[in-house]
């Protein structure tokens, strides 16, 4: 980890917090002080029992001096820090900040978040605007109505004298129009109305659900005792929009369709044996790899092969469902690395891809992906399949004799990765840049 | 001889504004609503100008500019088109396709009499409908 090169910084930080001396805290860990002195200044590593004991003088875990604040914390504030047009915060400093003023950089962390969902919330009105046939039908039925009344309103306010039969047409033309106008514009306002609840903070559709499986820890025991999914969905739907609601019903539908082809019991004997392989899954049960992958993540957490994360994309490589896992975190927006095995999956259609995988910049974590695309849907005479990918990953440990690690990102921005073939943007891990990535 | 003006649109009530102030201007009008039967009404009707509306039922008003200026009894036709969206996108797709002027709703009377006449005197519009 580039960053953990700071236990020095953080030492001397705490000490002076404190108000202790270095030749006092040198003599109380059983250091001259000229040693200290090399260790505050990230000069010399330390670990063990030193850092055992300088962490009891100075009243803090251990972790707190070797890791600092959580990783994520820094991530966001550096993310914060380079999207701010101009920004001069001092992002060589941004581990001191975080150490130091934890609740402030967590406050700060979590106002970008919400910039970011706000945004989101602005883009899809804006959208919505520009595309929504809806709404351009009825703006274009109102201006159409005020043409009609403006031109006829004209003509009759002229000066010069107007045949009373058009007159008369006239007259009952602007009527007409203004009682039509009256019915578009209250139509128009009970659409926006409904519009904008359906348009709340939760984001986008996907982003609601994707929150539901999450708070049901993508495990739903009522449909794997054979409740209906729509009788479920009924249950759950309650805070969500109505696009969500769609979705919800149509990811319990493939949830329970998963479930009836490979019963709970079964799946978790077979995982007991071969572990979360879905290859072996696959041959057990005879189903499709991709079904395999759903089932392997949708097992209870006490599951006997452990955590199973699962990434869907659609051939657009746009996400349409996300199980994260602490080892393989997924951002809720943005771009993605296309170095994940889901991507160059979706280029070998029908290939089972078995990757090791690792974040790069970090140090263990690595995991086991397996990756495939195939069509979603039913085969259709003369028609291209529509591809849809996904990868599943489980934690691994040590890497296996010669199969080489996939150094992979979240996002370019934060990746750590030097030279890497499929960068899109710098990254902003200084480190990352010097190296010329 | 008067001239001659061919307004398609599918508003009554626009098409009898439009139809009253160009004849009392003292121009001939002849009035059609349907999009997907426009080009063979222009061709039939040869007019000195075209007045045409964007949203059609059946054609949009693009299609049937892009071939009345692919046929060449009709490329020369002067041709106004209206729409309810004066976004720069729909204009810039009028002009792509040979507009002579373009004009958005709603209008002032004096701006659509003023543009037909320019147009039949054969003056090229400047700016294509003021927004």
């Amino acid at each position: 980890m580039p960053r953990d090169t700071l236990t020095g910084s953080r030492i001397r930080e705490r000490r002076t917090i404190l108000g202790l001396k270095q030749a006092d805290l040198a003599r109380q860990a059983g250091i001259s002080a000229s040693y200290l002195n090399l260790i505050e200044h990230n000069r010399r590593r330390i670990g063990g029992k030193l850092l055992l004991d300088l962490a009891e003088i100075l009243k803090v875990e251990p972790s707190m001096l070797t890791e600092g604040a959580e990783a994520a914390l820094i991530a966001s504030l550096r993310e914060a820090a380079s999207t701010t047009r101009g920004s001069t915060a001092e992002l060589d400093r941004v581990d001191e900040f975080a150490g130091r003023f934890p609740g402030w950089a967590r406050l700060l962390s979590e106002a970008r978040g919400r910039i970011e969902t706000l945004e989101r919330s602005v883009e899809t009105l804006s959208d919505r605007l520009a595309h929504d046939p809806q709404l351009a039908e009825a703006l274009h039925e109102m201006l159409s109505t005020v043409t009609a009344i403006r031109s006829a309103a004209s003509i009759l306010n002229e000066p010069e004298a107007i045949d009373p039969e058009w007159q008369r047409r006239f007259h009952r033309n602007i009527h007409e129009d203004s009682a039509r106008l009256a019915e578009s514009s209250r139509s128009l306002v009970s659409y926006l109305e409904a519009e904008g609840k359906a348009a709340s903070e939760s984001g986008t559709p996907q982003e609601e659900v994707t929150a539901l499986f999450e708070a049901e820890g993508y495990h739903f025991p009522d449909l794997e005792a054979g409740q209906l999914p729509e009788a479920l969905a009924a249950e759950l739907e309650e805070d969500l929009s109505d696009s969500a609601r769609v979705l919800l019903r149509r990811a319990l539908c493939t949830y329970a369709e998963d479930a009836a082809a490979l019963p709970l019991p079964q799946v978790l004997a077979a995982v007991g044996e071969d572990g979360a392989d879905p290859l072996a899954l696959l041959r057990r049960f005879g189903c499709d790899p991709a079904r395999a992958m759903r089932r392997l993540a949708a097992l209870p957490g006490d599951a006997p092969c452990g955590p199973v994360g699962l990434a869907i994309c659609d051939a657009s490589g746009a996400l349409t469902f996300r199980k994260p896992l602490p080892e393989f975190p997924i951002p809720r927006f943005g771009a993605d690395c296309p170095l994940w095995p889901l991507f160059p999956a979706l280029s070998r259609p029908m290939t089972v891809l078995s990757r090791r995988v690792q974040f790069a910049g970090r140090q263990g974590g690595a995991v086991r992906a397996f990756a495939v695309a195939q069509p979603a849907g039913m085969p259709q005479a003369n028609r291209d399949p529509i591809f849809e990918a996904h990868m599943m990953f489980t934690p691994e440990g040590p890497a296996r004799g010669g199969e080489e690690t996939e150094l992979v990102g979240v996002t370019c921005r934060i990746c750590a990765r030097a030279g890497c073939p499929a960068r899109r943007e710098p990254s902003l891990l200084g480190d990352a840049a010097e190296r010329g990535a | 001889m008067s001239k001659h003006v061919l307004l398609i649109e599918d508003e009554p009530n626009i098409i009898e504004a439009i139809s009253f102030i160009l004849s009392r201007d003292g121009l001939a009008v002849e009035t059609h609503s349907d999009g997907t039967t426009a080009n063979e009404k222009l061709r039939g009707a040869r007019p000195d100008l075209l007045i045409l509306d964007v949203m059609l039922p059946g054609k949009s008003g693009y299609d049937i500019l892009r071939e009345l200026r692919a046929d060449p009894a009709t490329a020369a036709l002067p041709v106004l088109m209206l729409t309810a969206r004066g976004q720069t996108r729909d204009r810039e797709m009028a002009e792509r396709e040979g507009v002579s002027a373009f004009m958005s709703k709603p209008f002032a009377n004096s701006e659509m009499l003023d543009t037909v006449r320019a147009l039949l005197n054969g003056v090229p519009e400047e700016a294509p409908g003021k927004p």
